[in-house]
């Protein structure tokens, strides 16, 4: 299981730790025995619950949240002249699994979040097309669609782990702007074969109906390979922050490239050159220049618990869980250390591993009480070994990261407090 | 005989199920002639119409200067400076500095400008406002005039500074 055996002990799958699923399924038989000399609850504090009697609200409407936790997206940017052009973070520690429920995707928004009305709203096929086409909400609706489970990360997710200092942060709160959901959509192709594709055109520029206008020009084989128009999330219609009535959904890319609220498609021989694809959402390097279209999100990998600003009660076994994901193709391993990088063993991947979709993985971990730094590292199906902070870093201007997929360090101190370091 | 005919059935059902339908229903209706959308960085979708410096000017100071500063420089919203830093610890990116197209002032003037109250501007207005911010960025006359014709010729001192990251 190990890949390299430094600091390992007792049959450990890695240093510091690490135990092998034979060890956490034996640990788990013998929980029993334990609990005959763990401190027993008075039987008076059973049964008195409040909830117990009487009856409990009636159906609502639209769901729900358990009002004694904290399940809300946290909002990580707010421009000084527009409150609107910010963006609200998914709270990966409080979550488990690997879709993202609708009201806790993360957002981000260049001029507010409008209100459309479907009647009105339309899209628009046009440029190198033979025949340019308009299609209301209603016809999309009709035509065959597809679901497919995809994550969706900004490309400037985890910019803070970018700066000079390590931040005191949670995992959402350092790297919540990656989410996932099932989408549901027209493959995008249909629409642009009805047109009537010319043979010159390379690129489709996609614009938002939002007072922005947020425009982007798209690779045309992006567009015609896996491209869709997502009209549902996770079953429902979108939401208004995520596009409604509907939007552009490029698979693996950057998200700034999935066009909210589509209202137009326009084919080129080139790309537009917008403001998003330059100005923005371009890598600045040390010798002044920049790489344009990084449009694949790269592997990466977030533990999401034990995360920044949990705190461990008492030394014992835990589970080390988190996220993994990449725009390349699918995560083909998981790598976990609980010594800085010194060693490392395979975590189990949970969840069905798949093209442009995020996995759960899961690994146990025995917490002697001592210092630790945990971390994870994903490869993904085409060979991309997440690299470390310092390698992700290398020749990017400073203040100027975007695609950052360093890998993230948590330090467990002796008091069981979780820290986001940079090791 | 019977066995090997339902296997067949039960395969097709399922690579039927797993593979979808493609009945498309062609439902795309006209649209409208002249649609526009975008102006693009060669020149393809910009409007008729012109403005000058100076009338860009007037509108720079009433609609654009209380969040971009009377100069272009206010720090954190800079259109203009930054020449020569790229490649330092402090690089600023305006668009005199780093934007490759002036094609993408007007773009993003005309669709997203002024934050608030996005797409009041007439074209002509556009032109003129694009023609200031690049005039304050030494880069037009304080008597020039842009349209779409002059626009597109307007060479930008970054225009070489970006390079393609490889598409798969």
């Amino acid at each position: 299981m190990h890949t390299d055996d430094t600091g390992q002990q007792g049959g450990d799958s890695a240093g510091n730790g690490l135990l092998s699923r034979r060890q956490w399924m034996q640990i788990g038989a013998g929980t029993a025995a334990a609990a005959v000399v763990a401190p027993v609850v008075a039987k008076e504090s059973f049964g008195q619950e409040p909830w117990r009697s009487g009856s409990g609200a009636p159906p609502s409407d639209y769901g729900d949240r358990p009002s004694m936790l904290s399940l809300r997206r946290e909002q990580i940017s707010v421009h000084p002249f527009g409150p609107q052009a910010g963006a609200s973070s998914t709270p990966l520690q409080l979550l488990n699994g690997t879709i993202t429920p609708n009201a806790l995707h993360f957002e981000r928004h260049h001029s507010g979040i409008p209100e459309i009305d479907p009647a009105s709203h339309k899209l628009t096929v046009h440029g190198l097309v033979a025949r340019p086409l308009t299609f209301d909400y209603d016809a999309l609706q009709r035509y065959p669609m597809q679901s497919r489970v995809l994550f969706l990360e900004c490309s400037g997710n985890s910019y803070r782990n970018t700066l000079a200092g390590a931040i005191d942060e949670t995992a959402g709160g350092l790297h919540g702007l990656i989410s996932s959901a099932e989408w549901t959509g027209v493959p995008l192709h249909y629409l642009l074969d009805e047109a009537g594709v010319d043979a010159s055109a390379r690129w489709v520029i996609a614009e938002g109906a939002d007072a922005a206008g947020m425009n982007r020009s798209v690779p045309l084989s992006f567009a015609l390979d896996d491209a869709m128009i997502a009209l549902y999330q996770n079953g429902e219609p979108l939401r208004r922050s995520q596009g409604f009535p509907m939007r552009l959904l490029v698979p693996g890319c950057e998200g700034n490239l999935s066009v909210k609220w589509l209202r137009s498609l326009k084919l080129l021989s080139l790309p537009a050159q917008t403001r998003e694809e330059t100005s923005k959402y371009t890598d600045l390097k040390l010798d002044g220049k920049a790489t344009q279209f990084s449009l694949r999100m790269q592997a990466k990998s977030v533990i999401t618990s034990p995360s920044g600003k949990m705190v461990l009660q008492q030394p014992g076994v835990y589970e080390v869980s988190g996220l993994a994901w990449s725009g390349n193709g699918s995560i083909r391993r998981v790598e976990v250390s609980a010594d800085g990088g010194g060693s490392w063993a395979d975590a189990m991947l949970q969840s069905e591993p798949g093209p442009m979709r995020a996995v759960r993985f899961r690994i146990p971990w025995r917490w002697q009480g001592q210092p630790a730094v945990l971390q994870s590292r994903a490869i993904d199906s085409a060979g991309n070994v997440q690299p470390t902070r310092a390698q992700a870093l290398t020749n990017v201007a400073p203040g100027f990261s975007y695609h950052f997929n360093g890998i993230q360090s948590w330090r467990v101190n002796a008091d069981g407090s979780v820290r986001n370091v940079y090791a | 005989m019977r066995s090997v005919l339902g296997m067949l059935l039960v395969f097709a059902t399922v690579a039927e199920a797993q593979m979808g339908h493609d009945l498309r229903p062609a439902l795309g209706i006209d649209a409208p002639e002249g649609y526009e959308s975008v102006a693009a960085s060669d020149g393809s979708g910009l409007p008729p119409g012109r403005g000058t410096v100076q009338a860009g000017r007037e509108i720079y100071l009433t609609q654009c200067a209380a969040c971009h500063g009377v100069d272009g420089q206010l720090r954190g919203n800079a259109l203009v400076g930054g020449a020569g830093t790229l490649a330092t610890a402090s690089a600023l990116k305006t668009v005199g500095s780093y934007w490759p197209y002036a094609t993408t002032l007007f773009d993003y003037v005309k669709r997203a400008m002024p934050y608030g109250n996005e797409k009041t501007l007439s074209d002509s207005q556009v032109y003129a406002v694009t023609a200031y911010v690049l005039h304050l960025n030494g880069l037009l006359a304080m008597d020039a005039q842009l349209s779409a014709q002059t626009l597109v010729n307007v060479k930008m001192p970054n225009r070489d500074g970006f390079v393609r990251a490889q598409q798969p």
